[in-house]
């Protein structure tokens, strides 16, 4: 049996929106299923809406009959961005949320930013840098484009309580309020978070570290005149000797986050009256404001050895937790779901080799090592663990004001960009010389203008070959986008280095595979069968 | 870059009579935040990544690779 019935859910977990428990499925108690995937979190729904627009019939199972509230995710980097286009509701995550490019630093009481950033410094993109907005407005909106798939069955109030993994397939056991029932899955992707079921009862790793501070997420409810930007504190008088982070929410909320310390009382700390001095040394005795909600969190940085158990696939949280500064978990779990559902595609119809799923672990784990990497080191700055570490994290800070090259040593969270994968098993490595100019195999497209639209609007369903006049051939399964003939293309031509007779290579999930100066069909050829995974050796 | 380890200045003691002076007079604590400091600008000028690391290892007493 599982933790706890979907009832009792609802005593611990808020409820955003309530959804109808599902029935058993008609052909309980035995079903087989192709995909099935377990979490109705964020990366679960995104992938569901990723294999669903590729044409699979998709089974996605979720513990909760609702949509959580809580304080959770909120920035969303410009690659989820991109991807969340691509599954439909970029534009309205856009229109809905706060867009947002620059961060600023400040320390101690000083009014002027020791060090700012920008999260777009490559303008006239169809994606801002980042946009903040509630998880569950984003929850919400994938549900909307899900219920506009005919393909995908969502089960709420359907929890796994069991796997077995086959040779060809894994078992999942699953109770409800309806009755309990068992799917063969000839895939299963767990998507249900860093307490991960299917991880534990396959007894997987998730191996990481802990780190010794808390952290009060406080979201209230006020009106401001404060620009939408990341501001974030070291060291503010109204928090001495700890961090501060303020952050925009749609519908007028703010996000504050204080980094309390390591011995507190959790329970105490987000009592009301104990979060209000805090926010009134912040923004004014007289601040007018009405808390959201407050929750206290310890962050951990950890992830499985591997994301790929034979027909067992991880991807989000499950597979990988890291710490919040950087916004790169939720993130994280979208580049999982955005290198996975091309690839299980393909494998779907017969048209690559399970083999081709090697890639996804191996590209899946060199993100989420950079991630770690990236938010471990920022935990280390913001929240020193020694007394020299401290020494050091001041004077950078101190010397970031007068002197520019300081600054690049502040680190108040390196945001979420796109993982590079330049020695990727799918690449094929350039054989022009590029000079420094273009965008490499294993890089993300760049976007760029193209006619009255976006370069990203046009790829990311199958293998697009991106070329500045006819190449002269076709390759079967390669979608030609000759672009010598559209409008408003300097900035395309400018970025891909694309010289009249150049081809660019893109993934399904917008990644460069490979490019030529002149293409030909048998090097055409032999990039495709290396993308899918065919070795190229 | 390979870090330099062989004599690289000419006024060794008046460069050490500086260092010394820069001291003078400062707590423990404020002394480490001058070294620090230091440490930062000093990188930062010798830019060259595999010669800060060297200096790295060495000031940590490893042994060269
Ligand atoms: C305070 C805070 C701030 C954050 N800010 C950001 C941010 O700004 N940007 C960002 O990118 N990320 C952020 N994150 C991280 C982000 O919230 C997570 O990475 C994200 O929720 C992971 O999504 P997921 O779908 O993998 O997992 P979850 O959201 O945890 O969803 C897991 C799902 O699996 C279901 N489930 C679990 N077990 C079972 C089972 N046995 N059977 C059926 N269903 C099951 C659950 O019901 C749930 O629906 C933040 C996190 C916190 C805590």
């Amino acid at each position: 049996m599982g933790e706890a019935s979907p009832v009792q859910w609802r005593e611990r977990v808020p409820v955003w929106r309530e959804r109808q428990a599902s029935p058993l499925p008609a052909s309980a108690p035995r079903e087989k299923a192709r995909i099935v995937i377990v979490g109705t979190g964020p990366v679960g729904l995104a992938q569901a809406i990723d294999l669903g627009q590729r044409g699979h019939d998709v089974v996605v199972l979720g513990r909760f009959d609702f949509v959580p509230l809580g304080s959770k995710a909120i920035c969303f980097s410009k690659r989820s961005l991109d991807i969340l286009d691509r599954l439909g509701v970029g534009e309205r995550a856009v229109e809905r949320g706060v867009i947002w490019n620059v961060g600023k630093v400040f320390w101690k009481d000083e009014r002027e930013p020791v060090y700012q950033f920008d999260m777009l410094p490559v303008k006239h993109q169809k994606m801002p840098g980042f946009i903040n907005i509630q998880q569950y407005y984003l929850e919400d909106m994938l549900l909307e484009r899900i219920a506009e798939l005919p393909n995908i069955d969502i089960r709420w109030g359907h929890d796994v309580t069991g796997v077995e993994l086959g040779n060809a397939d894994a078992g999942v056991a699953v109770a409800s309020a309806a009755g309990d029932y068992h799917i063969d899955a000839e895939w299963l992707i767990a998507c249900d978070g860093n307490k991960s079921t299917v991880r534990d009862l396959l007894g997987l790793d998730f191996e990481g570290r802990v780190f010794e501070d808390n952290f009060l997420i406080a979201d209230v409810k006020m009106k401001g005149e404060r620009p939408s930007e990341r501001w974030f504190w070291f060291d503010p008088p109204f928090n001495p000797g700890q961090s501060v982070l303020l952050h925009k929410q749609p519908d007028d909320v703010w996000r504050i986050d204080f980094q309390l310390g390591w011995n507190i009382d959790r329970e105490a700390c987000v009592r009301p009256e104990n979060v209000d001095p805090l926010i009134r040394a912040m923004l004014g005795p007289d601040v007018d404001y009405e808390p959201e909600w407050y929750s206290v969190y310890t962050f951990q940085c950890r992830r499985m050895e591997r994301f790929v158990h034979g027909r067992v696939l991880f991807a989000g949280d499950s597979a990988h937790l890291v710490s919040p500064f950087g916004a790169r978990g939720c993130n994280g779990g979208f580049a999982d779901i955005d290198n996975l559902g091309w690839k299980l595609d393909l494998v779907l119809r017969g048209e690559a080799n399970a083999d081709l799923l090697e890639s996804y672990n191996a590209e899946a784990v060199t993100t989420a090592d950079e991630n770690i990497l990236n938010s471990t080191r920022s935990t280390d700055f913001i929240t020193p663990k020694s007394k020299v570490s401290a020494i050091f994290r001041d004077a950078v800070l101190e010397l970031a004001r007068e002197f520019p090259f300081a600054r690049s040593f502040v680190n108040s969270g390196r945001l979420s960009t796109a993982v590079s994968y330049p020695a990727g098993p799918l690449n094929t490595p350039d054989c022009d010389d590029w000079k420094g100019k273009g965008v490499a195999p294993g890089f993300p497209a760049l976007d760029a203008p193209l006619g009255e639209g976006w370069l990203l609007e046009r790829v990311g369903k199958g293998f697009v070959l991106l070329c500045n006049g006819d190449p002269g051939f076709t390759v079967p399964g390669v979608e030609l986008l000759d672009i010598a003939d559209a409008g408003n293309i300097d900035l395309l031509i400018e970025r891909y280095g694309l010289s009249p007779g150049a081809a660019t290579l893109l993934r399904p999930d917008q990644y460069v595979a490979a490019r030529w100066k002149s293409p030909t069909e048998a090097a055409v050829t032999e990039a495709l069968a290396r993308s899918k995974g065919a070795s190229g050796s | 870059m390979k870090l330099i380890t062989s004599p690289n200045i000419a006024d060794a003691d008046g460069i050490y009579q500086r260092l010394i002076a820069l001291h003078h007079g400062r707590s423990e604590e404020d002394s480490m935040r001058v070294n620090t400091r230091l440490i930062l600008l000093l990188i930062n000028h010798i830019g060259d990544e595999q010669a800060v690391n060297e200096a790295i290892s060495h000031a940590g007493g490893e042994e060269e690779q």
